[in-house]
């Protein structure tokens, strides 16, 4: 939990976003604090390693300096590789996550809210989810090649149980009071559903959605590492044949900003959507 | 107040065309071997206030829950009936729970048009939430979210809920229960109020034998599953709390819940 300063009562009444250019410095130093101290140890760390491959104490075919890095970033840029293998896998995650979460959702939904469904479905999907999905990788390529079909099973495999398990959970612990309440007041079927089971869910099915993120993630990398033509992940492939380190550097760093942007997406949507509970209340 | 009156608002004044008359005729609930409720015969006036009190076990719940219709008996029947032609009616009761319950991702103008059951989704619906809202003294704050209201104000808005449909009668699980007494004080003459202003037949559950009589018309008390005692409160309102005749009643009534059960002490002084 943040705590911010509010030593005055007006601090807590200032519209949320106001110009930098209008704040006393006392201010613009606690707005820096807050919003540039969990970039402090990136940059220090950046600092550090390129002070050691400036001094030559970091061999540059272990790991290039960051400059470098830098330099091999505006190269692959302007040719435009980078950014249509960004494409290609962002396209690959968005739709595998899509796939998946759809259809792990759909079935937390139908278990979560009947009984029989539960009975007759449950047992197959924990069977299936106690398979570590990467381990189907040589099945899949067996299926499927290297075509873009394999990446969206393994990527919709993955996110599958996640979305599940946290819809099913979500729906299963609404709280039964609220759901007598509103029975008591005529409300059922899918009004009861919109009104009080769906809402009441909500924050576990985010949950569920940041793990499906993360592994929507990382069986991307695995899975274009091992088996694809295009992609981040191929590119870093490709680069270690030719001992490229710089761009093997520049491929993890880009994933690793793509998956902080999604996650913060979630957390943005989380922040719309779950403004009622305490937990997710804009701190500001 | 200005709480949204019943139809036939012409009879209004009449205290006798408010509210639904309830009879309940041998009702009986029993959960596997356990009886909780053997056999109830109760005949409760339209637009009367009548408490149920016993101790935690008694089977006060259940009846409530049976009288709206969240539980079904094993035996017995309640039939709801119009004061005038006799007719029966079927029974628009509502019920407001110890815990506020309202749901806590919807604005309380929102968890209020709740209450309005089937008509929730009329146009009307937000004027009727409003309105009633402000009878229950929480006007302006229709965009709360519940969670930062305090225990009373929950409550006031769940009351609110129970209200807006107008209904014909009111069962009510404990509603104070849960809150400070001053809250309470304020709470039973916020009850009080709006049942003189609507009229609706008023069914109070309450373990607190003082509540009980500050607010009814008539205290029964529950034991075993049965009436052990149906005692008649014939007191001026608004009751003074702490007056003689109330303290009277209310020694006589626990006395017959602890009767039983009360041991003389070794030394009387």
């Amino acid at each position: 939990m943040t705590v911010a300063p509010m030593n005055d009562a007006t601090s807590l009444t200032l519209p949320r976003r106001v110009s930098v250019l209008s704040w006393s410095p006392a201010r613009l130093v606690e707005w820096g604090a807050r919003h540039g101290a969990p970039w402090l140890v990136p940059l220090l760390l950046l600092a550090l390693w390129q002070l050691g491959a400036s001094l030559g104490a970091i061999p540059p075919n272990v790991a290039p300096s960051p400059v470098d890095v830098a330099k091999a970033f505006g190269r692959l840029t302007a040719s435009g590789e980078l950014l249509s293998n960004i494409e290609i896998s962002f396209l690959r995650a968005l739709g595998g996550l899509l796939v998946g979460g759809s259809l792990g959702f759909a079935l937390g939904l139908a278990n979560g809210l009947s009984p029989g469904s539960e009975r007759l479905l449950d047992s197959t999907v924990q069977m299936i989810r106690t398979v570590p999905h990467l381990a189907l990788i040589p099945l899949v390529i067996l299926w499927f090649g290297i075509e873009e079909d394999a990446k969206l099973f393994l990527v919709g495999l993955g996110v599958l149980f996640p979305v599940y398990i946290n819809t099913f959970h979500g729906i299963r612990t609404v709280d039964a009071q609220l759901v007598e309440m509103a029975r008591s007041y005529d409300m059922s079927g899918f009004e009861l559903f919109r009104r009080v089971i769906f809402p009441g869910a909500l924050p576990s099915i985010f949950v569920g959605l940041r793990y499906a993120i993360g592994i929507a993630w990382l069986t991307l990398i695995v899975a274009e590492t091992i088996a694809a033509q295009s992609g981040i992940g191929y590119m870093a492939m490709n680069a270690r044949d030719f001992m490229q380190v710089d761009v093997i550097v520049v491929a993890i760093i880009v994933y690793a900003l793509l998956g902080k942007a999604a996650d913060s997406l979630v957390r943005r949507l989380e922040r719309s959507y779950l403004g009622w509970h305490a937990a997710f209340r804009d701190r500001n | 107040m200005s709480l949204p009156r019943r139809e036939h608002q012409d009879r209004a004044a009449d205290e006798d065309n408010r509210g639904v008359a309830i009879s309940i005729d041998g009702l009986a609930r029993s959960f596997g071997a356990q009886a909780v409720l053997e056999g109830i015969d109760l005949k409760i006036e339209a637009g009367s206030f009548v408490a149920v009190v016993g101790r935690s076990g008694c089977g006060k719940s259940t009846l409530l829950r049976l009288l709206v219709g969240l539980d079904q008996p094993t035996s017995g029947s309640v039939r709801f009936s119009d004061p005038v032609t006799g007719a029966a009616v079927a029974g628009a009761g509502r019920i407001m729970f110890q815990e506020a319950r309202l749901l806590p991702w919807a604005k309380v103008l929102e968890n209020v048009e709740v209450g309005l059951g089937r008509r929730r989704s009329l146009p009307t619906a937000r004027a009727a939430a409003s309105a009633t809202l402000a009878a229950v003294g929480l006007e302006g704050r229709e965009n709360d979210w519940p969670g930062v209201l305090s225990g009373g104000q929950r409550q006031r808005v769940a009351l609110a809920r129970s209200l807006v449909s107008a209904p014909d009668f009111l069962a009510l699980d404990e509603p104070f229960g849960a809150l400070d007494a001053l809250t309470r004080i304020e709470m039973q003459t916020l009850l009080e109020g709006v049942w003189l202003d609507q009229g609706f037949t008023a069914l109070f559950v309450t373990h607190d034998v003082a509540e009980a009589l500050t607010l009814a018309d008539r205290v029964i008390l529950l034991e075993d599953g049965r009436v052990a005692l149906d005692q008649v409160v014939d007191l001026p309102r608004p009751r003074r709390r702490g007056s003689v005749d109330l303290a009277l009643l209310e020694e006589q009534i626990l006395k017959a819940i602890l009767g039983s059960e009360r041991v003389r002490p070794e030394y009387e002084i």
